[in-house]
């Protein structure tokens, strides 16, 4: 029998101050108005009673009011990726109640329990799977009182549509009857039963996201939307050196501008206005004298720097196998060295934050994939006490990484402060992509050797990455690091070092990093971190060794693959793609415009999703231009939660790992980066989009996995191997820019 | 202080300004029109596209002085959520956006290549958005929505 307890009453003042504050905001906000009533409560002294928090508390995640709607409190927040829709139908699932009967609060770290960042494909499997737990206990606590009121027994009980009813029929008792408006005061229960999976009526159906009519008409309120009455307008102004410090800013040149206003702490400088064209134009006048600093490695030896670094610490990932002895008569030994350089996240809007800061509290609307982890953070530079910082979660531009949306929001959590107003800070174009945290660069020596019936005799995976500062909460932040406050030093590139060693069978693997202390760039995770550079080399040194062995590089996959799902993956594919058994290269690779197909496969971080992917590429030979014609993916993330939603996954993981495979390249020179705008960090237009064919392959009763990240690792290695079928020639450095593959061709 | 007079969504609006060349992408947000998206300020992402006199520009090369007297269509004033345009109930009824920051800017053009061409081939919708960016990857739901506005497709 669960307990239960009067809700704490919300005071007059707080409601009164939610509707005030509530007209100010914009139509279709209400969870921003809610949050802020929650806010105003928990000021109000402990009376109020704050929202419990506690991920072990079922209280935290799910609460049913007077009328019987369901509010789910959901720390992980919806990128585009869909969990809007994906956690209501768990709950909802779960629970026995419509999706339309769900209300929905994310990402806000004074109502919503820290579910950790939404991060690595992680929000169904981790965050999901919380919820799912929380509506079970709470359908279990309902059963419970509805058997008490009703006199029957739990078994004789079922939640459905908001109510639980006796199965032999008559009437049943509204979740709003059982509980409205009081508390659960359950701790989360593991042992709650589940659902049966052939029972479910809303997991598993593509029902549609919640968020997608705003977006398409114009009411949806991201962050660059967002506004506070008396809300300035802020540009920080980046030196044009990255380690450059500020040596004097005459005011006077932007005197001119009405409003305009310098703020200088440190070697932290920002202008602000009362609307935002003063302030671009107040950025762009500003005249600065800044030291010189040249401190960036040289582009074009970027590789061989990493490789020459020598202060670094080894470490074995992995051995496996008895160690290599001699190499037997008739097998064949490969090398080659694979590198993928610094990427932008190239979200396609500039970064930008809301903060407002008072003496004792600050409140920061941010598009923040961790909110809850980034307030110690904040907490710690504007020095404040952790529970009075509260980061609440809007829509940004995406990208599915981690791109300046941190640092925009210490931006404006540090201008607030200074000029006692809220402050809007928009980071330009330039600044986001000069000054976004970029994707790491991955060196990686590769050798093999195969015996001449396709069986691996030796692997080794040796890697240069920049290493993860261990206990590092969040990743340094550009503005307390210049306004010299306390930060967070180190580095927070993401799990890089995955998928770095072959799924096959082979007798002898060994994977060996040497961890870099530093990186030329700040790094930071980028979409599937580390894991499309590593299945890159790994995929495209397994389809150096079938050729090597002179067979069909899907036959060689699977004679060394064990796991089943990894090749129904695989058959799959090569299904979709009407594959043709036949060593690569294929036998019209002189031809001015040849044509070939490549495969790569990857069980992404040997735990999560089963890919299979085949690409079908033209290469222009005169011009090193290819053209992706068509990509094959079969696809396996456990059970489906929304397939509509995984499939939206699978496509722009494809999509934006073919535009960094073909394109992206972060381009600097000894003092700063110099790929600043869409033409000299060129993205995937329309016309170089290929057709896609993907399949889900359901497996409703295995867990969920990501979908989020791991079509982006099979890309690279796929594109590559296409390229060696049409061509011959093989390309081991990304980007495969036209002019890299012309000499690439020429090179063979 | 100037006042600049437009017609928006087909209402008659003026939007205050200190300085003739202040693009009107900053004048339409200055107004509440926030659909229209900040993407690069350098007409090459279109996240800013809406319609002048019936043609998609990017409001970002617009400046308040040149759009005076001028015919300004936004995304809201396409269509809403009770009543949307052909191609905003396309881009619905595909599931099109995910962080749907290039959105905006891309059911304009398509509303303006349906104008001019209501019967476009895959390829016309290419060439037509290849001023488009978008990172999530979105695309092949762009081109599938916006032949399905056409009546193409299915």
């Amino acid at each position: 029998m669960p307990a239960l307890t009067a809700p704490a009453a919300r005071p007059a003042a707080a409601i009164a101050q939610l509707f005030t504050r509530r007209t100010m905001l914009k139509a279709g906000m209400l969870a921003v108005g809610f949050a802020f009533a929650g806010s105003r409560a928990r000021a109000q002294g402990a009376a109020s009673g704050p929202r419990v928090l506690d991920p072990k508390e079922l209280d935290s995640f799910l609460a049913v009011d007077g009328d019987g709607a369901v509010t789910l409190f959901c720390g992980k927040v919806d990128l585009g990726q869909g969990l809007r829709i994906a956690m209501r139908q768990i709950a909802g699932e779960e629970l026995g109640i419509g999706v339309d009967k769900i209300k929905y609060v994310e990402g806000d770290t004074a109502l919503t329990p820290d579910q950790g960042r939404t991060s690595g494909s992680n929000g169904i499997q981790r965050g999901g799977m919380q919820i799912r737990r929380a509506a079970a206990t709470a359908r279990e606590a309902l059963i419970a009182l509805a058997a008490q009121r009703l006199n029957l027994t739990a078994d004789d009980l079922v939640a459905v549509d908001g109510e639980v009813r006796p199965k032999n029929g008559g009437a049943g008792l509204r979740f709003a009857e059982l509980i409205g408006s009081k508390s659960f005061n359950l701790k989360l229960n593991s042992k709650a039963p589940l659902k049966d999976p052939s029972r479910y009526t809303l997991v598993g159906k593509p029902l549609p996201r919640p968020d997608v009519p705003a977006k398409c008409t114009g009411t949806f309120t991201y962050v660059q939307d967002f506004a506070l009455p008396d809300m300035v307008h802020a540009r920080v102004i980046r030196p044009p050196a990255v380690g450059a410090k500020l040596v004097a800013v005459d005011e006077t040149s932007i005197k001119d501008l009405p409003g305009a206003k310098v703020v200088r702490i440190n070697d932290f400088l920002a202008v602000t206005a009362d609307d935002e064209w003063t302030a671009v134009r107040a950025a762009r006048a500003l005249r600065a004298q800044w030291s010189t600093w040249s401190g960036l490695p040289e582009q074009d030896k970027l590789a061989a720097t990493l490789r020459a670094d020598r202060d670094v610490t080894d470490e074995v990932l992995l051995t496996r196998g008895q160690g290599v002895g001699s190499t037997p008569s008739g097998a064949m030994t490969r090398s080659a060295t694979f590198f993928w350089p610094m990427q932008s996240h190239a979200s396609i809007g500039p970064s930008c934050a809301v903060a407002e800061v008072t003496e004792n509290s600050a409140t920061i609307w941010t598009a923040s994939q961790g909110t809850h982890g980034n307030r110690k953070t904040f907490a710690r530079f504007l020095r404040l006490p952790e529970d009075a910082v509260r980061l609440i979660y809007l829509d940004g531009a995406g990208c599915y990484g981690m791109n300046g949306h941190e640092d925009a929001a210490a931006d404006a959590a540090i201008l607030a402060r200074a000029v006692g107003r809220p402050v809007r800070v928009q980071w330009s174009r330039e600044d986001e992509h000069g000054w976004d945290p970029k994707g790491p660069p991955q060196l990686l020596d590769l050798s093999g050797v195969v015996d001449p019936s396709g069986h691996i005799l030796s692997w080794r995976t040796e890697m240069w990455l920049p290493q993860t500062t261990r206990g590092l909460p969040d990743i340094p932040l550009l503005s307390p690091a210049a306004a010299g406050l306390d930060d967070v030093r180190g580095l927070q590139p993401g799990l890089i070092s995955q998928n770095a060693d072959p799924p096959y069978a082979a007798d002898n693997v060994a994977v060996l990093v040497h961890w870099l202390k530093d990186a030329p760039l700040r790094p930071a995770p980028i979409r599937s971190p580390g894991k499309p550079a590593n299945c890159f080399a790994v995929e495209s040194f397994t389809d150096e060794l079938a050729a090597a062995a002179g067979l069909d590089p899907i036959e060689f996959r699977l004679r060394g693959l064990q796991d089943q799902r990894g090749i129904d993956v695989i058959r799959r594919a090569a299904a979709l793609m009407n594959w043709q058994s036949r060593p690569s290269p294929g036998p019209n690779r002189a031809a001015a415009l040849t044509r070939g197909r490549g495969f790569a496969y990857v069980h992404y971080k040997h735990s999560e999703s089963h890919v299979a992917m085949g690409m079908e590429v033209a290469v222009e030979r005169s011009s090193g231009r290819i053209k992706v014609e068509r990509v094959a993916c079969a696809f396996d993330c456990g059970q489906i939660i929304n397939p509509d939603g995984a499939r939206a996954q699978v496509e722009g993981s494809i999509l934006q790992t073919l535009s960094r495979a073909l394109m992206e390249e972060v381009k600097f020179d000894r003092s700063r980066v110099t790929s600043l705008d869409w033409s000299s960090y060129p993205i995937l237009r329309f016309p170089d989009v290929p057709k896609l064919d993907i399949a889900l392959i359901d497996r409703p009763t295995e867990p969920p996995v990501g979908a989020g990240e791991a079509a982006c690792t099979t890309v690279a290695a796929a594109l590559a191997n296409a390229v060696f079928d049409a061509t011959g020639a093989r390309l081991r450095t990304v980007p495969f820019t036209p002019d890299r593959v012309k000499s690439t061709l020429d090179g063979v | 202080m100037a006042s600049y007079r437009l017609r928006i969504n087909g209402v008659d609006r003026a939007i205050e300004s200190s300085d003739p060349d202040q693009p009107l992408l900053y004048g339409l947000r200055g107004l509440g029109l926030t659909a229209t998206k900040f993407g690069c300020g350098l007409g090459q992402c279109g996240a800013c596209s809406v319609l002048l006199d019936g043609r998609p520009v990017q409001s970002c090369l617009e400046t308040v002085a040149n759009a005076q007297g001028k015919s300004v269509v936004t995304l809201e004033g396409l269509g809403s959520i009770a009543a949307p345009h052909p191609v905003q109930a396309a881009f619905i009824k595909e599931q099109v956006p995910q962080c749907g920051y290039c959105t905006s800017g891309m059911i304009v053009s398509a509303a303006a290549l349906l104008a001019e061409k209501p019967k476009p081939t895959e390829d016309d919708i290419r060439t037509a958005l290849a001023g488009h960016l978008c990172r999530c990857g979105t695309h092949v739901r762009v081109i599938r929505a916006v032949m399905a506005a056409s009546g193409q497709g299915g």
